[in-house]
Formats: C-alpha cells, sequence, structure tokens
C-alpha cells in the first residue's frame, strides 16, 4: 500500500469537491436550512397539540361564553379551537383528519363528534370526557420532573447531521465512483499502480474529511442561533460522527463497487438511505412502534450513530455507554471497505 | 534483431457468447512502432486492453520482457485510451501531479511539458481543453511514468491536420529514444508513417503482417490508375479490371501499367486526365478487409 498514491487520490477528490460550488453550497445550505425550517415549525412551546372544531358560531369566544366548552379546556394550552358555520364542514374536516374533535354550539347535552379511525381523536376524546369530572375527585396523583429539558432542537439536530452525512456518503462516494467507471475515469486510474484498496481508501478519506468539515461549519452557524445543549463530551460526539460518516462511506463504496448505471446505482442508493432514515430515528423516536421494527432498525449504521450521540449529547453518557455502538460502527466499516476492495470492479 | 519485449501467444477473448479475439499471436520487438490495423469490431481495441491488462483473456498467454506480467507492469507501460475521461474541476498542471504521484519513478515534470507542448495550457481547466490539446495531456499521462511500453489506441482520432502532425512529431521522439510503442489506428498514412511493422486484424483475427513495404508489396504489386468517372465512357461493370470509386474518381488496378495502359486505350477510355500512382497501404487494407461498412 503507498501512501503518497492515497493522497495523491485525496488531494484530487478534494479539488473536485471544493471547485463543484452547486454541490459545495448545497451540502452547507441544506442542513442549515433544515434544521431552521423544523425549528421554526416545531420548537414553539405554545404548540398545540389537538384541535377541536365548534359550529355555528364565528369565533371560539362566543361558543366559550355559552359554556359549550367547559373552562378547564378553554385555557388548554394542548388545544386550539377552530369554528364552523355548520355541521357539515366541521364533519369533512373531521374526516380528514384536519381536527381532533367537534363540538355542537347549541347542544345542551354536550354532543360531540370523532373519527374513530384517528388516534388524535381518541385522545381529544378522552381530555374533553375527563373535563366533566368533578374537581375535587382524586384520578392520579401528579409528580413532576426537575431539571434541564431537552429541547426539540436539541434531540432533532444530531438526526439532521446525520442523515445530512449518509446521503453525502452514499450518494458522493457511491454515485461518483459509478459516474466515474461509465465515463472511463476509473479505467485511466487502472492503467497506473494505483490498487482498489488505494483508491477507496482515498475516497473515503476525501469524504469523510469533507463531511467532518460540513459538520463543524454546519454546527458552528447552527449553535449561533440555537446555542444547543451539550450534556456529554463534545470530543467523543466528534469522534462518534467521524466513526459514523466512515461507515456509511464504507457502505457507499460497497454499493458502487460495480455497475455502470446511475440510474440503477440511484434507485439501489434510495432503497438503502430512506428506511434507514426513517427506522433510525432521524425524524421521530421509535419508542412504542413495534418490537420487530426496532430490532430491525438495529442492522442500520445510522440508528446506531444516531443512539450513540443522543445518548452523549442530550444525556451526558460516556464511552462506556456507547460501546457497542462504536463496536457495531467500527466493526461493519472495515467489513464494507474489505468487500469493496474484494468485489471492486475498475471497468465495465 | 533484439528480442521481443511482448509476446502474444495464443490471444482469445470471449465476452459472454461473442468471440471478440480468436486465437491471436504476434511479438513486438524492443524500440519499435507496432501498429494494430482493422475496421470497426475488428478486435483491435479488445486485444489491445487485455495486453494492457485492463481486462482478462480468456485463454491465451501474454510475455513482457520474456516473462508473464506480474505487479511491476503497470509501473512500466504507459496507456493513452481511445476514449477515457479525467478528473473534473483539475486543471492540467494538478492533472498531471496527480498521476506523477501514482508511479516509483516518474518522468521530469518539466520535460515533459515541454515535450507535449502542454505549457500554453497547462492552468487551464481539462473540461475546457480542445480534442487536440486533450489528446496531448492523454499522451503525457501515458508517458508520465517514462514507459518502456506504450499503448496507443487510436492516438490521432478528431485532430485536425495540424494536431496530428504534432503527435506523430512526438511520436517519433518516443521512439528515437529507444522506446517500444503499440499502436491502433484507422489512418493509413499515419501507420504507414509511424509503423515499423503491422497487423491488419478482421473477425478476431491477425489476417496479414509484415512491414509497411512488405505488405505492399506482397499485397499490392501493381499501380492504380485513377481516372475522373466522366472519362470512362462505358459501363463500370464492363470494366475488365478490379476497380473500385472513390468520390467523383474511379481507381483502377493494374499489374501490369504498360498492359493495363494499352487495354484501356483499346476501349476508347478518355485517358488525358488520367492520374497513376504505385500501390498503398490502403489498397492493401481494403483488398484484405473487403469494402463493406463496419459497424
Amino acid at each position: 500500500m503507498s501512501f503518497q498514491r492515497i493522497w495523491a487520490m485525496f488531494v484530487a477528490r478534494n479539488y473536485e469537491f471544493f471547485r463543484d460550488k452547486a454541490a459545495f453550497g448545497w451540502n452547507f445550505a441544506f442542513p442549515f436550512l433544515i434544521i431552521i425550517g423544523f425549528s421554526i415549525m416545531f420548537g414553539h412551546q405554545d404548540q398545540k397539540q389537538f384541535k377541536i372544531g365548534i359550529f355555528p358560531v364565528d369565533s371560539p369566544s362566543s361558543a366559550f361564553s355559552q359554556g359549550t366548552v367547559p373552562a378547564s379546556l378553554q385555557t388548554s394550552k394542548q388545544l386550539d379551537f377552530v369554528t364552523f358555520p355548520n355541521q357539515k364542514e366541521g364533519e369533512e374536516k373531521l374526516r380528514h383528519y384536519k381536527i381532533d374533535l367537534l363540538l355542537d354550539r347549541n347542544s345542551t347535552t354536550h354532543a360531540y363528534w370523532i373519527n374513530e379511525a384517528s388516534p388524535n381523536g381518541y385522545l381529544a376524546e378522552q381530555i374533553f370526557l375527563a373535563s366533566f369530572l368533578s374537581k375535587d375527585q382524586p384520578v392520579a396523583a401528579k409528580q413532576v420532573v426537575h431539571g434541564e429539558q431537552i429541547r426539540y432542537v436539541d434531540w432533532f439536530f444530531p438526526g439532521v447531521m446525520a442523515m445530512n452525512m449518509m446521503f453525502s456518503a452514499l450518494w458522493g462516494v457511491g454515485f461518483v465512483v459509478v459516474r466515474y467507471r461509465k465515463n472511463g475515469t476509473l479505467k485511466r486510474l487502472k492503467a497506473t499502480p494505483l490498487t482498489a484498496f488505494e483508491y477507496l481508501t482515498a475516497q473515503m478519506i476525501s469524504r469523510i474529511f469533507l463531511l467532518m468539515f460540513t459538520l463543524c461549519v454546519v454546527w458552528f452557524g447552527s449553535n449561533l442561533i440555537f446555542h444547543f445543549q451539550i450534556h456529554g463530551s463534545y470530543l467523543l460526539v466528534f469522534f462518534l460522527f467521524f466513526l459514523g460518516g466512515l461507515n456509511l462511506c464504507g457502505m457507499g463504496l460497497v454499493l458502487a463497487a460495480r455497475g455502470t448505471s446511475e440510474e440503477f446505482a440511484s434507485g439501489v442508493l434510495n432503497i438503502i438511505s430512506w428506511p434507514m432514515m426513517f427506522l433510525s430515528e432521524v425524524w421521530f423516536s421509535l419508542d412504542g412502534a413495534p418490537k420487530w421494527v426496532r430490532t430491525s432498525a438495529e442492522i442500520f449504521p445510522l440508528a446506531h450513530l444516531l443512539q450513540a450521540v443522543r445518548k452523549v449529547m442530550n444525556d451526558g453518557a460516556g464511552f462506556a455507554a456507547v460501546q457497542n455502538d462504536v463496536a457495531f460502527l467500527g466493526i461493519s466499516t472495515v467489513v464494507f471497505l474489505l468487500i469493496a476492495a474484494a468485489i471492486f470492479s475498475w471497468n465495465e | 534483431m533484439q528480442e521481443p519485449i511482448l509476446e502474444i501467444i495464443h490471444l482469445k477473448k470471449v465476452f459472454r457468447h461473442i468471440e471478440a479475439v480468436k486465437d491471436v499471436s504476434f511479438s513486438v520487438h524492443r524500440g519499435t512502432c507496432f501498429g494494430l490495423l482493422g475496421p470497426n469490431g475488428a478486435g483491435k481495441t479488445t486485444s489491445m486492453e487485455v495486453i494492457e491488462d485492463i481486462s482478462p483473456q480468456t485463454a491465451g498467454e501474454i510475455l513482457y520482457k520474456g516473462r508473464p506480467r506480474n505487479e511491476s507492469f503497470r509501473e512500466e507501460i504507459g496507456i493513452q485510451f481511445q476514449r477515457t475521461s479525467l478528473l473534473n474541476f483539475l486543471s492540467v498542471k494538478e492533472t498531471l501531479i496527480s498521476f506523477h504521484k501514482l508511479f516509483h519513478n516518474p518522468e521530469n515534470m518539466d520535460e515533459l511539458i515541454d515535450r507535449c507542448d502542454l505549457s500554453s495550457i497547462i492552468n487551464r481547466q481539462n473540461t475546457t481543453l480542445s480534442g487536440g490539446q486533450q489528446q496531448r495531456l492523454m499522451l503525457a499521462l501515458a508517458l508520465i511514468n517514462k514507459p518502456d511500453l506504450v499503448f496507443l489506441d487510436e492516438p490521432s482520432t478528431g485532430l485536425d491536420p495540424q494536431s496530428r502532425r504534432n503527435l506523430w512529431e512526438i511520436v517519433e521522439g518516443i521512439k528515437r529514444e529507444g522506446k517500444t510503442i503499440i499502436m491502433t489506428t484507422h489512418s493509413m498514412e499515419e501507420a504507414e508513417f509511424l509503423c515499423d511493422e503491422i497487423a491488419i486484424m478482421d473477425g478476431g483475427m491477425i489476417i496479414a503482417q509484415g512491414s509497411p513495404k512488405s505488405l505492399i508489396n506482397t499485397h499490392c504489386h501493381g499501380s492504380t490508375i485513377l481516372l475522373p468517372r466522366y472519362a470512362l465512357g462505358m459501363d463500370i461493370q464492363d470494366l475488365p479490371f478490379s476497380w473500385r470509386i472513390r468520390d467523383d474518381m474511379i481507381e483502377i488496378d493494374t499489374d501490369n501499367i504498360h498492359q493495363g495502359l494499352t487495354r484501356m486505350l483499346d476501349l476508347n477510355i478518355e485517358l488525358s486526365e488520367m492520374l497513376v500512382r504505385s500501390g498503398n497501404l490502403e489498397d492493401v487494407f481494403l483488398r484484405l478487409t473487403g469494402k463493406q461498412l463496419r459497424d
């Protein structure tokens, strides 16, 4: 193995990335825009959980004054009230999951409608019915968790960074290698002493360098706005992202080890990346999902990366708490690289 | 003559059900330029890529300096492919530097830039180069490791006459240094000018081999009379010679120029605008491979 040859390919690939202004800019803009967008959409403390429709009224306050809505619900932070001129319009919205519960202002018996197919409808109904219990009737003993809150953006940020890493690694390595094979660039390199292992290692190192560079820039920029709360070690978080990035690059190399069709490569990359993204808790937690779904998610490196990073960032965990995830990522990275080098084809 | 630097023994290459190369054997001697000629689909590029170790052979043996090719083979050969691409967003200089670092014993960069006339485009991006400039860069990459054996696959395709002449001068320079060249080309003029030995391939086999002169002497021992079409004055099918049409001219082959001209005068053919030339490599090529179009 020649480090000089690896270095030559590493430098050449970096030139390409940094000079491709469109791709370069998008790598920074994409995660930044997602973080800002989602924190605006979901980051508000006063976000309402359920929507209650009332008919026939012009404004919620007139329904409140008539006692259609129990007093205890009128000030609830989780409820948003929407009015309709008639029952038909309200039912239409209920059928399409736009609201969770519909109330009749004129009903003396507190008539209400729900969509039984809607999980939110059931919960809104329970809240509505509970509001009729008498105040002195003990239902449950309330306890409050004390300590610093984990904001949505603190939980969400590692997911966006990992997702960006995944797309950048799979497409930036996998797709590019297939394109190079198709246009003959790899064939030109095969006519030199460069080995497949050296070439793939250079591709991987180059991409991880770019991924970590992007991570640092986006992190720094986002942190100026959101002031992330990191409860564990910065160094460990950085290491986990580094290892995860290497792993995802390795996966990209395996997928691109053969073939010359960019369309086929794109299809394969989509088949891998989309389930991995949804099952790795990038967007939402899998707590409550069927056990087989949670077990299946364990095969994805992205899931281990995110579990580990969130443990460190949100819970302040140390290396010992994430060592299984580190082992999984480390071993699978080596396996990916060896498989890619073994089955790699330079030409069509 | 020196010992062969390369020996190809019963080479065969099959792609699934297509036999692209069938039992090809030849030797290339040090310091010579060996040309592989043939129509499209004859198996030239496939043979080259197998010999270059870009794709594996189905059967046969390839000996380099008397031994099977080993890991040092790639250090000692240079290849200019017929179709290839380079890394995007790199300048000519950066491309040369990248490839320079891939070899243990590379050529002096300044000499290489000078030899391939790259100094005026050294800071240009690869994607902005003209066809001739790209070919010069590709040739520089093929020479970057001071190779003993250089493969040139249709190096002048798409070049204007000036660029082609410039390329020939560079190739002549390589030959003068005692390096061995194997090339394919569709230009008979180029093959005649550069090659010391030629093998003509068709249908995956070598159908003729020798120096350009010996091939012409063997397969084209007569002369060719060129006449404007309008001067014939008779149905061309009735012409008692081997003939072919090129542009507005009829090319008539004859083994004996005196007898040929006498016969034509007997047929009252107008000879005032006649031209006579001796046979060339193109005549040999067309005679051996036929005139039918190939894909």
